[in-house]
């Protein structure tokens, strides 16, 4: 038995932009696949609710999902060509999540799809909706991906690394999108990354995953000004910056083998400020102001950095 | 200033496009199309651009695996298009490449020691002996134990592989390493580690690096000279401390503004480019960026600017300057 | 819209079967490898373990040749039933035959023949097929199409009619089934073999090989062919039921392996009329054993087909 994610809590407002930061391997897909309960089948929910608008969703069957997924939760994934299917049209696929969670059909259903496509900027809809995905350059069909996960009018966007295999600059262009895309319609955006720079770029509340757990969670400012966990520190001073030489801080070791983890606190063998307690007993999550919380002995004593 | 290794000059290479039905040549796919730049003993240039602007046909073409069109590439004063069989082997010998995927560049049935070492066994008459000295040698360079050397790939993280394919890299003592997206593939806080071992590297070997990437942050770091590259051609070739401080080239200026804030009020200037990159098989006319570029000329449209020293060690392609 | 809000207050715990590679590996399945491993064990010691030999006829006693013959003494007593019928004998467990041989242990010598012929033919087969296969596979261009166009050829040729044709030419005998085993199967190899190779070919470790100037012959020994081995070995391990049939097919239609020797197939082509006589034993017998190998190695391909698989994508 492998634990996942073990023991994470963080609540969404509407139309607030939640990172969830961390490498790989420390549970942050999980989290997505689970909340939309798409776990593979050696995966369960063991404990815990998931609440939206007052519902719970971990004690819906697959059946009742189907109409969560889409109409009020979406997703936007790292591949495009993985989440496009080659065999269909562009219409055909802005489409049926309309058609489906909206019921909308015909001249309606044409219209409300090129609206969709508009709203992504893809130039000359009318033309583009007949071509198909291979047809597209990569930042279009992802594009085309966030179209899609619109279509369906969702409350939620999850999206799992959606710029990972994007250019700087249709990086750059796909970012600005999601947050007018927000903007104009209120949703709540969960972005999963391990990007910080795109967490400082659109992100209103953070939370840092390591080896299954949340160890910080802060809005975004306390998180890069007064980081309070040495892993999220040490995050931070790993990033080159552009400018200067100044020596890059790796962390030593590896991300640990979640089968296998250290005692107490999961980061200690990798940690600078180890002491005994951090061996021997697992930290408990702190309330450090500002909302926010780190799972770390030394947050209590004003470990901020300047 | 060291002497300078490896000499590019005008370099070209040109993909013919066959037509489906007779094999007529349609049309040329200018992957690559006149560039120049130098790279000084144990420093580093940084080549940056994004998907489509030539790099990878630029780092094959100095691998030797593919032939120019046209142009030179000097290394140590010769052209290595004329090099026979002998002496094509020296070369290989002293320019080694590492990719960018950790997970595919280790062949998975072979044991480390054995991977490490092919390349010594085959340029060098060595004793096996003597190989497995070096490469315990080698594998402490990087970090790693002498002892891993009997274990298979799949036993090492992606940190330690591209750790790995770095020794197989230096085994034979070479001169310039040519490196593909080297920690685009690793995680965050690996990806410093690998930085920081290629500069002690090269601080201890005198190698020089060829350091190909997109994550311009990193490029800066490790570069002592960048050139960065769009649709086959160099837009701008300067120091990269100057670079930093004071990019040219709206390109430029544009993959700075697209480069990620490092903090949440960081002031970062919107430079959002138009449209999408076009296709190297239809190349616009004149400057190639002209028609995303947000300071757009007539003239730009009409002839290409040549690459000139706008100021001293900066050198810039366009009619701005 | 008051309902916007959406809060996971609580704990989630989300646990997972172990997900490493090492841990995929479902169990082999037991009783396939338990079969194979027995008949393995009977062929190779055969002659240590048989009650009687596979060839002469079992001595039999006074009371069998009273019972049978009413004499004395007799040579042989033919048709013995099993040893739970009326007339059996524990001395011959499963019968005599027609010539009074014990079924036992011709059916352990059998094992041999079966085994040895299938095994060996199909290695034979699997070797020149993978070969041809990278090559085509690796070196490309002429390669491929002469060595693909031969193989295409081959593999339209029904492999029965093939064997038949090419016994006829060959003539009876165990070394020669073993060649014709070789020459009906080895384009599957070549086929599989090649598909493989186009894959690693463009794999990042093949690159740089070809890059650093290693010569071809250590990148296709060293490089491409143990990569490639997984897939053949499932191949190998599917064809080996395949072998099997083939060969007592052959040695039924009396174009394989000659009698005396106990060859399963023989034997059940032998005793064709003992089964409408009601001499049951004599042809079901070998029938169970060319059931029992084929359907082990058919099980056990399959398992391996399936653990391979997924190990290399978890890489």
């Amino acid at each position: 038995m492998v634990k996942a994610v073990d023991g994470i809590s963080f609540s969404l407002e509407a139309g607030e932009t939640f990172g969830l930061v961390g490498e790989s391997g420390c549970g942050k897909t999980t989290t997505c696949h689970s909340i939309v309960h798409l776990l593979p089948p050696s995966a369960r929910i063991v404990s815990g609710r998931i609440e939206l608008a007052g519902e719970d969703l971990v004690s819906k069957s697959q059946r009742e999902m189907q109409k969560v997924r889409g109409r009020q939760i979406a997703t936007i994934l790292q591949d495009p060509m993985a989440s496009l299917d080659p065999l269909f049209s562009i219409y055909n696929q802005v489409a049926e999540p309309a058609y489906y969670h909206q019921a909308l059909r015909g001249s309606k259903l044409r219209h409300r799809v090129k609206e969709l496509l508009a709203a992504v900027r893809i130039p000359s809809p009318e033309a583009r909706m007949k071509e198909y995905p291979h047809q597209m350059s990569g930042g279009m069909r992802q594009r085309i991906v966030g179209a899609v996960a619109q279509a369906g009018g969702p409350k939620i966007i999850i999206a799992d690394e959606p710029t990972t295999n994007l250019d700087v600059t249709i990086q750059l262009q796909y970012l600005n999108l999601l947050k007018d895309l927000q903007r104009a319609s209120g949703v709540a955006l969960i972005f999963v990354t391990h990007n910080l720079g795109i967490v400082a770029k659109m992100c209103d509340k953070v939370a840092v995953m390591y080896a299954g757990k949340i160890v910080e969670m802060q809005p975004v400012r306390g998180l890069f000004y007064h980081p309070r966990h040495p892993y999220t520190r040490a995050l931070l001073d790993s990033i080159p910056k552009l400018g200067t030489k100044e020596p890059l801080y790796g962390i030593p070791g590896q991300p640990p083998d979640l089968a296998d983890l250290p005692t107490g606190c999961s980061f200690h063998p990798r940690c600078q400020h180890a002491s005994d307690r951090c061996r021997n007993q697992e930290p408990c999550e702190q309330s450090i102001g500002n909302g926010g919380t780190a799972r770390c002995w030394l947050a209590s004593e004003e470990f901020a950095r300047e | 200033m060291s002497e300078p290794l490896l000499e590019v000059r005008d370099l070209k290479k040109h993909f013919p496009v066959a037509s489906l039905l007779f094999g007529k040549v349609r049309g040329w796919v200018k992957a690559v199309d006149g560039i120049s730049f130098t790279i000084n003993a144990g420093e580093t240039l940084g080549l940056v651009g994004e998907s489509g602007c030539g790099k990878t046909t630029t780092s094959k073409l100095i691998l030797a695996a593919e032939e120019p069109t046209a142009g030179a590439i000097e290394f140590e004063g010769r052209n290595i298009v004329d090099l026979t069989d002998r002496d094509l082997m020296d070369y290989r010998r002293k320019v080694q490449v590492v990719f960018q995927d950790p997970y595919s560049s280790l062949s998975p049935r072979m044991r480390i020691g054995e991977i490490i070492g092919e390349p010594i066994q085959t340029h060098e008459r060595v004793s096996l002996g003597e190989v497995r000295t070096r490469v315990g040698e080698l594998l402490e360079l990087v970090g790693l134990r002498p002892d891993m050397a009997r274990l298979f790939p799949h036993e090492f993280s992606g940190g330690q592989r591209q750790r790995l394919a770095i020794a197989r890299a230096l085994s034979t003592n070479a001169r310039l390493i040519v490196l593909d997206e080297p920690v685009s593939a690793l995680d965050v806080s690996i990806r410093a580690h690998i930085i920081g071992l290629l500069e002690e590297i090269q601080a201890r070997l005198g190698v020089s690096y060829l350091f190909i990437a997109h994550d311009l942050a990193a490029i800066a770091h490790i570069s002592q000279q960048i050139a960065v590259m769009y649709l086959g051609k160099l837009v701008e070739v300067t120091d990269s401390l100057e670079l930093c401080a004071n990019p040219l080239h709206p390109y430029t200026k544009a993959l700075f503004a697209a480069s990620l804030p490092s903090h949440p009020d960081e002031e970062m200037k919107e430079i959002v480019l138009s449209g999408e990159v076009p296709s190297a098989l239809n190349p616009p006319s004149g400057c190639r960026f002209h028609p995303r570029c947000p300071f757009v000329m007539p003239r730009c449209s009409k002839r290409e600017p040549d690459l000139v020293e706008v100021s001293p060690g900066h050198k810039v392609a366009c009619y701005l300057y | 819209m008051a309902t916007i809000t959406r809060r996971m207050p609580l704990i989630i715990g989300v646990s997972q079967a172990v997900r490493r590679s090492s841990d995929v590996a479902r169990e082999a399945p037991f009783i396939p490898l338990l079969v194979l491993t027995l008949l393995v064990f009977f062929a190779i010691f055969a002659p240590v373990i048989a009650p009687h030999s596979a060839l002469d006829p079992v001595k039999p006693t006074r009371e069998q040749c009273l019972a049978k013959y009413g004499m004395a003494a007799c040579p042989y007593v033919d048709n013995v039933p099993p040893f739970w019928a009326h007339e059996g004998s524990v001395r011959t467990p499963l019968g005599t035959d027609f010539l009074g041989r014990d079924v036992l242990s011709r059916l352990m010598y059998g094992a041999r023949i079966s085994l040895v012929v299938a095994l060996t033919g199909t290695l034979v087969a699997g070797v020149i097929g993978t070969l041809l296969g990278v090559l085509a596979g690796y070196l490309g261009r002429w390669w491929d199409q002469i060595i693909m166009r031969i193989t295409d050829a081959w593999l339209t040729m029904p492999s029965l009619v093939f064997a038949i044709l090419l016994s006829s030419v060959r003539g009876p005998g165990l070394w020669n089934i073993v060649v014709i085993l070789a020459l009906v199967f080895w384009s599957r190899y070549a086929r599989v073999a090649r598909g493989e190779v186009l894959t690693i070919r463009e794999r990042d470790f093949v690159k740089l090989a070809e890059i650093n100037g290693v010569r071809k012959l250590r990148i296709i020994f060293r490089h491409i062919v143990p990569n490639v081995i997984n897939s053949v070995m499932v191949v190998f391990s599917l064809q080996v039921g395949v072998a099997v049939i083939i060969e007592a097919s052959l040695s039924f239609l009396g174009v394989g392996v000659p009698p005396p020797e106990p060859s399963w197939g023989l034997m059940m082509a032998q005793e064709r009329e003992s089964l409408m006589e009601g001499k049951w034993w004599l042809a079901v017998f070998p029938g169970i054993c060319i059931t029992m190998l084929v359907l082990s190695a058919n099980m056990l391909g399959d398992w391996l087909r399936v653990r391979l698989d997924p190990q290399l994508r978890n890489r």
